[in-house]
């Protein structure tokens, strides 16, 4: 999976929930938000790039991704 | 003419509650108050002779061939224009009416031919009706001023208009004015120098006539008669089926004879189109047995091989040995498939089920992803139903519509005209979109609004409408806290009562005055009843979901949910994409919208499918296409989807579909998808199954096989011989088998089949217990989630912006007589109003560029490039591009981007920021296309 594409992906998701003034409410939605409709080899490669830095990635889609595990 | 099997009535039905009790020549007839004599005798099976009246128009009075003698009344009065009044007596023959009858019939005669057996519509014209019940043979007065020996007018491709055959009845006119309202008939002169005048006395094809055959079908003569009639002759049976195009769904008539449509005609008791079509619908069905149709199965190993014609079996022996292969060297999630919203629920059903039983994986999806899934994600979560809320009926009760990123007369023709007429009768109305659509100003119709936003700021607007009635104290707090949840409306009314969101502060960004604004926000606050209807510029943006959000919070926060005349209604692009959506087409969801996560559900279909069902979701199509570039996907089943022409970032989507080993596409045509394609299985039109559509309003409707599959098999079929060859049991006699199932394993569902959509017409679900003949407004008394949901729309600019290097912002649409990619449509008459896609330019903006009307000019994007013909227009604001994409030719989607809605992947089409420059001649890429195209037509050839 091109992950350039999931990080723009998770950081769309993430733009969306973390209008909630709540962060970590938010990042749980986002992470459900992925659970839900990410296929699971790309929830895998977003973990991935989280565990080496999650380059690109906003801080709520880094919690979200977190919470994957 | 209207259908060979309809049985006219002379006016239209009344609609009061109230009965009346009268008389007519001795039988006793009760009807509702405000019948007209004429219908009440009609319901009492005695016909009396019209040629004025029609069912499917008010009654004009003009002819004087239904005159009736009414007890205690002076004179004869026309049957038509009389209505019923308890206790009166009703004569309908006499001596002295039968002589009436038959001198106005003489004077019709007059300037009419009598050479009956050479006419189209010999044996079913009203006047020869007429003659044959007064017993009229010939004049006895001779025209005056006739009309003998005018030139027909043949100019437009379906239908003639012959004005010797004209009697000037008017249903014509009547028709394209109260039917279609686009009055671009007149009757001009007088007396026998009256005539049936297109515009300012133009050839049908060169005036405002949109060729929706309303007149034709009014016509009680062959004066206006379609081509096919005289070429073909009368048709033998007609059989009711629902239209294959638009999600307004339809209901036709097909006419045929033997096994040739001969035309359609719509169904009368049509309850989505109310006994109207538009020229796709009613005429351009030849795509059907278009010479390009492919009646072969063709395999080949490598797609830059020639197409080899094998048997079917062969064919499917082929597929699933190769799907097998790869599944077993990449692993059961290596291949996925695609459903269809051309093809029928039943066959959607069956390719959802075949990607989950037979290939054990939730790999599928539908083309609903590149449309309308914002929709289904954004209803969901506030409302609790992927759907729209009302039934198109809802509108003549609307007090203010909305019209959001939808060109209703183009898009979905006959709603537009059901909309028309509502705004007619003087309800307000607000378009929000950045071009001047038709209905902004259209004769006797002009929006109280016209929004023209910039391309990608939907959500600043529909939030600054929300922060004008919440900061104006317009909501209806009682309703929203009634019937939502409090903590989020509470929430909700904070976030959008922030004065940066007030149309002032937003202003700059969207481009649209503020003021206007707040007088739309004040217009749909004040109803009464406010209905929104929203298109693809809604859902078609990255932030297409919050959009669909943001209209629901609107409706919520002003109680306008729940009843007639009020709503949230999509207007569903393709016939059947609220259908592929209900039966589970998307890759995180069984039939019935429940998540695959939900072991309840998934276990109800794992026993009735035999099967163990993964619980975890699939690839979307855009996720199907970069697995397929990282080599973890390798095959798709691709029934009825165009991938290569319609979805965005054409040359990402090639190079997709280049790396993987087994392509399988099932279509009508050899489609740009088809040269990426290692199976080509033909596939059937609307016209060669049974099955059942489902239209945006939720509607289910029968669709009847009126001749055999070209091919042999129908959709439906070919699935089930694939899933059979692939070791699954699939064993249907007929779709209604596949009904029977669906009904048994989907709760909104549970009360559909063939039997009683044969015995009510139609079905809007849900069906079921609670609702057993179908439920035409939703969320009525409270919202399916039980409490709607606010949910807080922030406006996140798209990351497609203009720059120095790309200016201008392309946004994207259809026209009235093209479908989608126009596969179809291309392939019909209808190229004969629509030849290209051509680029819309603001005046200035093509001044700055040296570009005149007509010229070539490349557009580019970071995406691609393409070259079109400009067309300048002050519909389009400066700094705005409009397109359409219905010609591969053009190839417009080599120039959109992959950027997507956040919520669904579904495309931005709608934005895509680009630079527009004149050139002399076609670029490289429409070179390759021509030479890609000739490839095709080779391989065609090769197929035979």
């Amino acid at each position: 999976m091109n992950v350039q594409r999931l990080v723009a992906m998770a950081n769309d998701i993430s733009n969306f929930f973390g209008s909630d003034p709540d962060k970590a409410a938010a990042a749980e939605q986002v992470a459900g938000h992925m659970k839900k409709f990410w296929e699971p080899r790309m929830r895998a490669e977003i973990r991935r790039h989280v565990s080496t830095g999650g380059e690109g990635l906003s801080s709520i889609a880094i919690q979200a991704v977190k919470k994957l595990e | 003419m209207y259908s060979i099997d309809h049985r006219d009535l002379g006016t239209p039905p009344a609609t009061s509650a109230d009965s009346v009790t009268l008389e007519i020549d001795g039988a006793t007839v009760t009807v509702p108050a405000g019948t007209s004599v004429m219908r009440a005798a009609a319901l009492a099976d005695t016909q009396i002779p019209k040629l004025c009246a029609t069912d499917s128009l008010k009654a004009f009075g003009s002819c004087r061939l239904c005159l009736v003698e009414i007890e205690g009344r002076k004179g004869f009065p026309a049957s038509c224009t009389t209505a019923v009044a308890a206790g009166m007596k009703v004569r309908t023959r006499s001596p002295k009416i039968d002589q009436l009858r038959r001198g106005v019939v003489e004077l019709y005669v007059s300037d009419h031919p009598l050479d009956c057996d050479d006419c189209p519509a010999n044996g079913h014209c009203e006047l020869q009706d007429a003659a044959e019940v007064t017993g009229v043979t010939h004049s006895r007065w001779a025209a005056g001023q006739t009309q003998r020996g005018s030139a027909p007018d043949v100019s437009n491709p379906y239908f003639d208009f012959n004005p010797d055959l004209c009697i000037v009845c008017s249903r014509c006119v009547r028709a394209c004015d109260e039917t279609q309202s686009t009055l671009a008939l007149t009757i001009e002169g007088r007396g026998f120098g009256s005539r049936v005048s297109a515009s300012e006395h133009q050839p049908f094809l060169a005036s405002e006539c949109v060729s929706c055959g309303a007149c034709v079908e009014a016509c009680p003569t062959a004066a206006l008669s379609e081509k096919s009639l005289a070429v073909l002759g009368q048709p033998e049976r007609a059989v009711a089926t629902t239209c294959g195009y638009c999600g307004v769904g339809c209901s036709l008539k097909a006419e045929v004879k033997q096994e040739t449509v001969v035309r359609m005609v719509p169904n009368r008791a049509g309850q989505a189109n109310q006994g109207h079509a538009c020229i796709k619908g009613r005429f351009a069905f030849g795509y059907a047995t278009h010479k390009d149709r492919v009646s072969k199965p063709m395999i080949r190993a490598r797609i830059t091989d020639p197409w080899r014609e094998v048997s079917w079996e062969e064919a499917f022996e082929y597929t699933a040995s190769e799907f097998r292969r790869i599944q077993q060297k990449y692993g059961r999630d290596s291949v996925g498939g695609i459903t269809s919203s051309r093809c029928t629920n039943e066959e959607t059903y069956l390719v959802q089920k075949l990607v989950r039983a037979a290939l054990l994986t939730n790999n599928v999806d539908t083309c609903a992803r590149v449309c309308h899934s914002p929709t289904g994600y954004g209803l969901k979560h506030t409302l609790g139903e992927s759907a729209g809320t009302q039934a198109f009926t809802s509108v003549q009760k609307a007090d203010v519509v909305v019209v959001i990123g939808a060109n209703p007369t183009d898009g979905h023709p006959v709603f537009a005209s059901q909309l028309k007429r509502r705004l007619r009768q003087g309800a307000k109305l607000i378009v929000i979109d950045p071009r001047a659509i038709d209905l902004v100003k259209t004769p006797h119709i002009e929006a109280a609004q016209h929004l023209q936003l910039r391309p990608g700021t939907n959500v600043a607007v529909i939030n600054a409408l929300s922060h004008v009635i919440v900061t104006e104290g317009l909501a209806k707090d009682d309703y929203a806290l009634a019937r939502c949840e409090p903590k989020s409306y509470q929430e909700w009314k904070e976030f959008i009562a922030d004065p940066r969101i007030s149309p002032e502060a937003t202003e700059a960004i969207t481009g649209v005055p503020a003021a206007r604004v707040r007088e739309a926000a004040r217009l749909y606050a004040a109803g009464p009843n406010s209905a929104i209807y929203y298109g693809l510029g809604v859902t078609e943006h990255s932030q297409g979901t919050t959009m669909v959000m943001g209209i629901a919070n609107l409706a919520m926060a002003t109680g306008n949910l729940g009843r007639e005349g009020v709503g949230v209604n999509p207007l569903r692009g393709q016939n059947n994409v609220q259908g592929a959506c209900d039966m589970g087409s998307f890759p995180h969801e069984l039939p019935g919208y429940r998540h695959v996560s939900d072991a309840i559900a998934r276990g109800l279909f794992e026993s009735a499918w035999n099967v163990s069902i993964a619980d975890e979701p699939g690839l979307r199509i855009p996720n199907m296409f970069e697995a397929a570039l990282d080599g973890s996907f390798k095959a798709m089943y691709i029934q009825g989807e165009d991938f290569a022409q319609s979805d965005p970032n054409t040359s990402h989507v090639a190079a997709a579909l280049t790396a993987m080993e087994c392509v399988v596409v099932q279509d009508l045509f050899l489609i740009e998808t088809a040269r990426y394609a290692h199976v080509f299985l033909p596939g059937a039109s609307f016209l060669e199954k049974d099955g059942t559509f489902t239209n945006a309003e939720r509607r289910i409707a029968r669709v009847r096989k009126v001749m055999e599959p070209l091919a042999g098999l129908a959709d439906w079929e070919v699935t089930m011989r694939l899933a059979q060859a692939l070791g699954y049991p699939m064993d249907y006699a007929h779709p209604s088998e596949i009904m029977d199932e669906i009904a048994r394993l989907t709760p909104t569902f549970t009360g559909v089949s063939y039997e009683k959509l044969d015995r009510l017409g139609s079905i809007q679900w849900p069906c079921n217990d609670n609702a057993p003949d179908g439920t035409p407004t939703m969320h009525v008394g409270s919202f399916v989630r039980g409490k709607g949901k606010f949910y807080r729309t922030e406006y996140v600019a798209t990351a497609e912006r203009s720059t120095s290097r790309y200016p201008l912002l392309l946004t994207t649409g259809r026209v009235l007589y093209q479908y989608n990619v126009g596969t179809q449509t291309r392939r019909t008459k209808n190229i004969v109003f629509n030849k290209e896609d051509v680029l819309e330019m603001h005046p200035d903006d093509a001044e700055a560029r040296g570009i005149r009307h007509g010229e070539l000019v490349g557009v580019a994007s970071r995406a691609g490039e393409i070259v079109v013909h400009a067309s300048l227009t002050t519909r389009i604001a400066r700094g705005v591009v409009y397109t359409t994409f219905h010609f591969p030719e053009s190839g417009v989607n080599l120039v959109t981007t992959e950027n997507s809605d956040w919520a669904t992947n579904c495309p931005e089409y709608k934005v895509t920021a680009v630079e527009v420059a004149k050139v002399t001649q076609p670029d490289a890429w429409r070179e390759r296309a021509r030479t890609m195209r000739s490839t095709r037509k080779g391989a065609s050839a090769t197929a035979g």
